[in-house]
């Protein structure tokens, strides 16, 4: 199943002299549990494909499909974008990704709120989440209080609840060691086995490939897929 | 999920002295409401409490509690001839400081008219009303003094055998009743020896006429003669009540015809008393509130303002994630409406524990706390709604700027 596709999108900054052409015709296809790399150099676009995919950040040209629905055509959106956001769709940052005022496990139900649900059930689920990422001992500590590895996971539980079909990470783990970097890499692909969802993770990171599916790579707004080298 | 709680669990103690310094402005918008209202009763306290139909005051005076009105007691008679009238009294009244003790007192000594009234209206929290036509007094509880402590007024001492809680002047002052004569005797007391400097000059007075033999020059430096011819102590108004059914404005009309004296009814001296003593509060405490209120709002949207401001990564993060508006208004809101229930929580707490102890009555109903309430529920929903539009302009792409 196609959780994503993106077709010949095109995203502009700025007007006149200080125009940037961000993407350039970018078409990609993430499928239901499958992990895609993003690779390329800094500034050639690939935080503005995952914001646009985001439906952050739409571009002017080009469609978006998520599980085959047509979300974005031209810069035009079909139906509620914030609606698809905390439905559909899981995001995970390089850091400040968690609500400062909030437990883990509140960070997690937070989500679950935004999208009416309310119950029971809600506890019990974050509480699982955060098991299932490690971090089930942490789930009263507040942010500030939790090791920068320990956020990420918390971040990925969050992205996790609604079980949307898409999770997008934009350099997750460019504030961690290598160590802790590859674990949170490890968890993306388990989390894409286990519960079937497209995990598409921009990254630096060229130790940690092997973990990866798919590999695309950008270079000055233009995208191309790579070979598995590794 | 209650975000805006969620928040403030963090920030208890700021968020509460934040509070408690608003709950003090709104407190005294608050006590200009009361201090108005208070100054209103107090103004027509006596008045209302005396229950005159008709006021009769010495001519083009405005009465005693504006100015310096005299009458000779003897009018009373004059009054009582007069149709319509059932009863009329002499009244005196005088703020006046002595020092008893240690302690210097202003009160404002009200004759009572012996014996039709001997202070059985008057609301007292203890002890009992006058007995004795001579040296017991009636004592507002604001001038500290105890039942049965003696007060010597001129060359008289007087025994506090009541007292009364609430009752003052136009001016603020405690009240002291006593009996119109002993009031008169208080107000018009002079030294032994201002007495003896008199005589002397009666004397002297005497010298130049043809009535000045040897016994007349006896009589006059007798301290116990008082010359017929001198007048009694004056009083500063004349009190007349109506028999049922007659008019209070024929009556008045009939007395205005006297060239001696002026009549107004209890309304009309209400209303003298009112644009006297109030007038000029009511516009500057109206102006100083009014002032207050802009303060309060300003300071209330500051606040809300910054708060959000200080929330701008959370309120973007919220965004990101696909929150409605709905759910980052109510952040904002919620945190609003509470600060003002909050401060206007203090401010109730306040007004209960601290304005009994302000020196002038603060007053205050339902209305004044439901005005309030009010003022504050518009001024903070005015300043969330500054904070709401700053958070709603916060775009969710700032994430990840930063
Ligand atoms: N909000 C923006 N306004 C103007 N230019 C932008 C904005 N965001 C990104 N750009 C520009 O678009 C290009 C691509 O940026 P970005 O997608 O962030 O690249 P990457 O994530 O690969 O480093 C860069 O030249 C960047 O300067
Ligand atoms: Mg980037």
């Amino acid at each position: 199943m196609e959780a994503v596709r993106a077709e010949n999108l095109f995203k502009t900054y700025g007007h006149g002299a200080t125009e940037v052409k961000a993407l350039l015709g970018v078409s990609m296809v993430a499928h239901s549990g499958e992990v895609v790399a993003l690779l390329g150099p800094s500034g050639s676009g690939k935080s503005t494909l995952l914001t646009g995919l985001g439906l952050l950040n739409p571009p002017e040209k080009g469609t978006i499909d998520l599980m085959g629905e047509r979300v974005l055509e031209d810069g035009k959106a079909f139906g509620d974008l914030a609606a698809l956001r905390r439905s559909r769709i899981g995001f995970v940052f390089q850091k400040s990704n968690l609500i400062p005022f909030l437990s883990a496990h509140e960070n997690v139900r937070l989500i679950l709120a935004l999208n009416d649900q309310m119950g029971p059930e809600t506890y019990t689920r974050s509480q699982e989440l955060l098991e299932y990422l490690g971090v089930g001992n942490r789930s009263r500590h507040f942010p500030e209080e939790l090791s920068g590895g320990e956020q990420q996971r918390v971040a990925i539980a969050r992205a996790l609840a609604p079980a949307p079909p898409l999770i997008l990470a934009d350099e997750p783990t460019a504030a961690l060691d290598s160590q802790r970097g590859r674990a949170v890499m490890e968890l993306f692909r388990k989390v894409a086995r286990e519960q079937g969802t497209a995990v598409v993770v921009v990254t630096h990171d060229h130790r940690t490939l092997d973990v990866f599916d798919t590999i695309y790579e950008m270079e000055d707004g233009v995208l191309s897929r790579a070979e598995k080298t590794a | 999920m209650n975000l805006a709680m969620k928040d403030l669990r963090r920030q208890k103690v700021s968020f509460s002295a934040t509070a408690l310094g608003l709950g003090l402005l709104f407190a005294i918008v608050l006590a200009m409401g009361g201090i108005y209202r208070g100054l209103v009763e107090d103004a027509t306290l006596l008045v209302d409490h005396l229950g005159a139909d008709i006021w009769v005051v010495q001519r083009d005076t405005r009465g005693p509690f504006a100015e310096r009105s005299t009458v000779p007691p003897a009018l009373e008679d004059r009054l009582r001839a007069q149709a319509g009238v059932a009863s009329a009294r002499s009244f005196s009244t005088a703020t006046i400081q002595r020092i008893v003790g240690v302690r210097s007192l202003r009160m404002t000594v009200v004759g009572l008219s012996w014996p039709e009234d001997k202070g059985q209206a008057l609301p007292l929290v203890s002890g009992r009303h006058l007995r004795d036509p001579h040296r017991e007094v009636i004592a507002d509880r604001s001038l500290g003094l105890a039942l049965g402590e003696i007060l010597p007024l001129g060359d008289e001492t007087f025994r506090v055998v009541g007292l009364t809680q609430g009752m003052l002047s136009s001016g603020g002052d405690g009240l002291v009743f006593s009996t119109e004569l002993d009031a008169r005797a208080i107000l018009n007391w002079q030294a032994p020896e201002a007495k003896r400097v008199e005589r002397e000059g009666r004397l002297a007075r005497l010298a130049v006429t043809e009535l000045d033999t040897l016994s007349n020059q006896d009589r006059l430096r007798d301290e116990r003669f008082n010359p017929p011819t001198l007048a009694p102590f004056p009083a500063n108004a004349i009190l007349v009540n109506l028999r049922p059914g007659a008019s209070i404005e024929e009556v008045q009309r009939g007395l205005e015809a006297w060239p001696d004296v002026t009549a107004y009814t209890a309304q009309e001296q209400r209303d003298l008393l009112l644009k006297g003593v109030v007038e000029k509060s009511r516009k500057q405490i109206g102006l100083f509130r009014a002032l207050l209120a802009i303060v309060s709002g300003i300071v209330v949207t500051l606040i809300l303002y910054n708060m959000t401001v200080a929330k701008t990564h959370d309120i973007a993060l919220l965004k990101l994630l696909g929150a409605r508006s709905s759910v980052v208004v109510k952040l904002v809101l919620n945190q609003g409406l509470l600060l003002g229930a909050l401060g206007y929580g203090f401010a109730i707490l306040i007004a209960k524990f601290l304005f009994p102890l302000f020196p002038r009555r603060v007053l205050l109903g339902p209305g004044e706390y439901l005005g309030v309430g009010m003022l504050v529920l518009i001024l903070v929903t005015l300043a969330s709604a500054a904070g709401i539009v700053r958070a709603l302009r916060i775009p969710p792409t700032l994430i990840l700027a930063g």
